[in-house]
């Protein structure tokens, strides 16, 4: 997270949705996140019947797609700091693996699930899963949008089209949008402020009058939470009902072709070092590039 | 830690790991849990009006990870889906069907190889022209019966735990938590009336983080079912609070170490075959090979605690069997995808602890369920489940409570009476002789296996670290004594492991990297294992008495860690443990050539539960 800290000059204040002030009322946070195959197995791209997929996908160990788990934290803690408020995790993806899944990401911070049955594989048409998840987002019974915020991650692990948060927020007609957002700050009128990344190592901080939005995150600043078996039991409760629910989504089933796929090639001469400084394996590192 | 206020939790049935032994119970009990129109069959003690409420806590970060290929005639579990063919149904999974077993030559010389073993050398390279033409090698004609696994599956108990995992779940009636270790049983008295979950947020001795700590949670629940294998935390506290029954230990162990592998193209092997290797890299060492479908196969060694040798490093051992021509000429040009280990608790019933207490009842693995006759443990471990699955239905439909007398009435009576039970007492002896050496252990096998138990061959058992050798014992002859101590101090000045060093010293190659098939031991951990662990954690490997270690010359737990996750420290301090590495296979604890010197059966290396280890369900 170094290499992420705040630059204070140099940034541009904007102010923008000129809504008028109002007092702050709990929030409805949607977080859009769903699984990816662990990155850290072997991934090797296949050509199934049905297009483009992964060796031995079905039996792939999956993680919720790291930059909406960076979202979901940020929800959470947000959820938190705003009374009244709740988060919805809204996931496309197998059911049987979502389930999976929710055994693990259920126990890391409160949040009632919808989930949407389709295929998370990543070779789908970004228009296609926002449209998907955008109607699942306005099915959310009691779904208020003068108290929405719509978070998910501005990349993926599994393929990164990178616009598929700012494609929601057209389907939902939301028009305040952040990308790369690495901080949000509340005010008690629930306007909010937004640091987003931009080019040059630098943000552009951004203020808001309210709710709706849409902010796509990088990486925020929260760790990832600890496995706490209580908030599992309480959110097990939405979660096997909801996956009971789940409706099948039309996602990843044609109308695009993939040409060709292919994973970046490795590599690889894993040392572990301890208390070496960072120049040190800096130098080592290039040297080892060099050859 | 005593005085941390803790959250405590009710649930009515609490599980610790899910393996196949818990797998198979949660699959029995579930399956009577619901009457017939739908509504729950027994109403929840702890939260009256709601179904039974039913825990599992796996230590792993997902279900499936860090288990391993097995043939297995699968006869038990075949049994409990009786509609269903498993080789359709777990993925990768496949019938098992050409079985060879094959006695390695040293094709290199440079092995250590007694007497007796010299002997079978011998008459192997004599017969091998009337055996199946290989290199190197010579194929038994004929299989002897209780070995053989026709009819069995061959299949990755990941898959297979991944599998019958999301059957479970999706049935809504039992929830499984992983990425949940449990620290220990929560006893009052004798009685177990819970378990208590690992704390978060302290540092590597445990120390609570101001910040972050979440003392680990209290789980209370009138049933507490330990599944958690030969190395698990609860299932060992269970045994340092009652100690074994009178007659029992366990004396023999094994590390398995496998490897997954994408055979190339050239390869000829189809889906099902099983082979199983003996004599070589050493006279202890045996080794597999599973040919599951879609050009891939597991492969490993298993490197027991009668190999006496301290110096016992499990990975280059299989580099080197990978190496032996008779199965490089499969692999050779293939891919390693996957990698892993565990420890294999290889007393099987004569391990047995007390099944039962007020509260509490073992299944698996650590329940001594493993036939060391038939080298079969996954079937067996299923069963026990099944059979404690039956007997707390039973006692669930009379009302009764889980006291000792009532689960001896019922799981332990069932167990004794069945079939399991019958076969683990026939098998009870067949390993003895390998307490005497290969050759012994192998006469012994077959009068075992030949007489169905009525046979054996005697010896005194010992525990592991009443046998080790020392370095010089074990490498009189073959290395200096100048040498030895040169290449000790080295290695202590580098802080590195003896064992490649003093492998290369007594004559063996250097393995030649391809990065392939054959890398180094921290690339098959995180490109094979991907192996990481969660911050937030205390190490749960320590020393009892760090002092013994100070003048341990031998220091087996570095030699053996399958992860170099124990590696020497500063020259003098006891050996320095890292978390982030560990895969948590145990072998630490067995390998140990230091006995506690209040409890020569145990050793001085500390094993508790911990979070984190490999990231693969693939092996």
């Amino acid at each position: 997270m170094c290499s992420l800290a705040l630059v204070p000059a140099d940034y541009t204040q904007m102010k923008i949705n000129q809504m008028e002030n109002k007092t702050m009322e709990g929030l409805q946070i949607v977080v859009c996140g769903t699984l990816v195959p662990d990155p850290l197995q072997t991934l090797e791209p296949v050509t199934t019947p049905t297009g483009p997929g992964l060796k031995n996908e079905t039996m792939l160990p999956s993680v919720l797609d790291p930059w909406a788990a960076h979202s979901l934290y940020e929800a959470a803690n947000l959820a938190k700091k705003v009374p009244g408020s709740k988060v919805y995790l809204v996931s496309l993806g197998p059911k049987a693996k979502l389930q999976q899944l929710m055994m693990t990401v259920a126990q890391k911070v409160p949040f009632e699930l919808v989930a949407i049955d389709g295929t998370a594989g990543g070779f789908t048409d970004a228009m296609e899963v926002a449209k998907t998840l955008a109607t699942a987002i306005e099915a959310i019974p009691g779904l208020d949008k003068t108290r929405l915020l719509v978070f998910g991650g501005c990349a993926s692990a599994s393929r990164d089209a990178g616009v598929t948060m700012q494609l929601i927020g057209e389907q939902l007609g939301i028009t305040d949008q952040f990308v790369g957002v690495d901080e949000i700050s509340m005010s008690d009128d629930g306007s909010f402020s937004v640091l987003e990344r931009i080019e040059g190592g630098q943000y552009l901080a951004s203020t808001c009058a309210g709710a709706p939005a849409v902010l796509a995150w990088a990486t925020g600043s929260l760790p990832e939470p600890p496995n706490n078996p209580q908030v599992g039991m309480a959110n097990m409760r939405f979660v096997m009902p909801a996956l009971q629910k789940a409706q099948p989504a039309a996602v990843g089933v044609g109308g695009i072709n993939f040409e060709k796929s292919e994973v970046p090639a490795q590599k690889r001469a894993t040392r572990i070092v301890k208390d070496v400084s960072a120049d040190v394996i800096a130098a080592e590192i290039v040297e080892w590039i060099k050859g | 830690m005593s005085t941390v206020e803790r959250m405590k939790m009710e649930a009515d049935i609490v599980c610790v790991g899910f393996g196949p032994a818990t797998a198979g119970f949660l699959t029995t009990l579930t399956r009577a849990l619901l009457k017939e129109d739908g509504s729950p069959a027994f109403e929840s003690k702890v939260m009256p009006g709601m179904p039974l409420q039913i825990m599992c806590y796996e230590r792993a970060d997902d279900i499936g990870f860090g288990v391993s290929g097995v043939v297995t005639k699968g006869a038990f579990i075949k049994a409990s889906f009786p509609d269903k063919d498993l080789t359709k149904e777990i993925p990768n999974a496949v019938a098992a069907s050409d079985e060879k077993v094959a006695y390695l030559f040293d094709y290199l010389g440079v092995s250590q190889r007694d007497t007796g073993t010299k002997f079978v050398d011998a008459v192997f390279k004599g017969g091998r022209f009337f055996m199946g033409k290989c290199p190197e090698a010579a194929e038994l004609p004929w299989i002897p019966p209780f070995l053989r696994k026709e009819g069995g599956i061959v299949m990755s108990i990941g898959s297979f735990i991944s599998w019958v995992g999301a059957e479970l779940m999706s049935s809504g009636l039992v929830q499984i938590w992983p990425g949940t270790p449990v620290s220990e049983p929560v006893f009052e008295g004798d009685k177990v009336v819970g378990v208590r979950l690992v704390d978060q947020g302290v540092d590597l001795q445990g120390n609570p983080d101001p910040a972050t700590f979440m003392p680990g949670m209290d789980v209370h629940a009138p049933l507490v079912v330990v599944g958690d294998g030969p190395v698990g935390s609860v299932g060992r506290k269970l045994d340092d609070h009652f100690g074994l029954p009178e007659g029992n230990h366990q004396h023999d162990w094994a590390v398995g170490m496998k490897a997954v592998i994408e055979l190339p193209e050239s390869c000829t092997l189809k889906p099902g075959t099983v082979i199983h290797t003996l004599g070589y890299p050493e006279q202890e060492i045996f080794g597999f090979m599973y040919v599951y479908p879609d050009r891939t196969a597991s492969l490993g060694i298993f490197v027991p605690s009668w190999f006496d040798s301290p110096v016992r490093t499990t990975y280059t051992y299989l580099q080197h069997w990978m190496q032996h021509p008779y199965i490089w000429r499969h692999i050779e040009g293939g891919r390693l995808r996957s990698w892993g280990a565990k420890s294999l608790q290889e007393s099987g019933v004569r391990g047995e602890p007390y099944l039962t207490g007020d509260g509490y009842v073992r299944i698996g693995e650590g329940s001594g369920t493993t036939n060391v006759l038939t080298n079969s443990g996954v079937d067996e471990a299923w069963h026990s489940g099944v059979l404690l699955a039956e007997g707390v239905i039973d006692l669930l439909q009379r009302g009764e409570t889980f006291t000792k007398a009532n689960l001896d009435a019922t799981y332990v009576r069932r167990r004794r009476e069945d079939k399991l039970n019958a076969d683990l007492q026939k098998a009870k002896r067949a390993r003895d002789g390998f307490q005497d050496g290969f050759f012994k252990g192998m006469m012994g096998t077959g009068m075992t296996g030949m007489t169905n138990g009525a046979m054996n061959v005697s010896s005194q058992s010992r525990p592991p670290s009443q046998r080790i050798k020392t370095l010089l014992e074990t490498f009189a002859g073959r290395i200096s004594e100048e040498d030895l101590a040169a290449a000790v101090a080295q290695c202590a000045k580098d802080k590195q492991p003896l064992h490649d060093t003093l492998m290369v010293l007594a004559g063996w190659p250097e393995i030649k990297m391809d990065g392939e098939l054959l890398m180094s031991h921290q690339d098959v951990l995180f490109k094979g294992g991907k192996v990481q662990a969660a911050g937030g954690f205390a190490n749960h490997v320590t020393f009892a008495h760090p002092e013994i270690c100070r003048t341990c010359k031998e220091r087996t737990c570095i030699e053996i860690c399958s992860a170099q996750a124990i590696m020497p420290g500063e020259e003098g301090e006891p050996p320095e443990f890292d978390r982030e590495k560990c895969i948590h296979c145990g072998a630490c604890v067995w390998s140990c050539s230091k006995a506690l010197p209040k409890d020569p059966e145990k050793s001085n290396v500390l094993f508790g539960a911990g979070s984190g280890g490999l990231h693969s369900n693939e092996n």
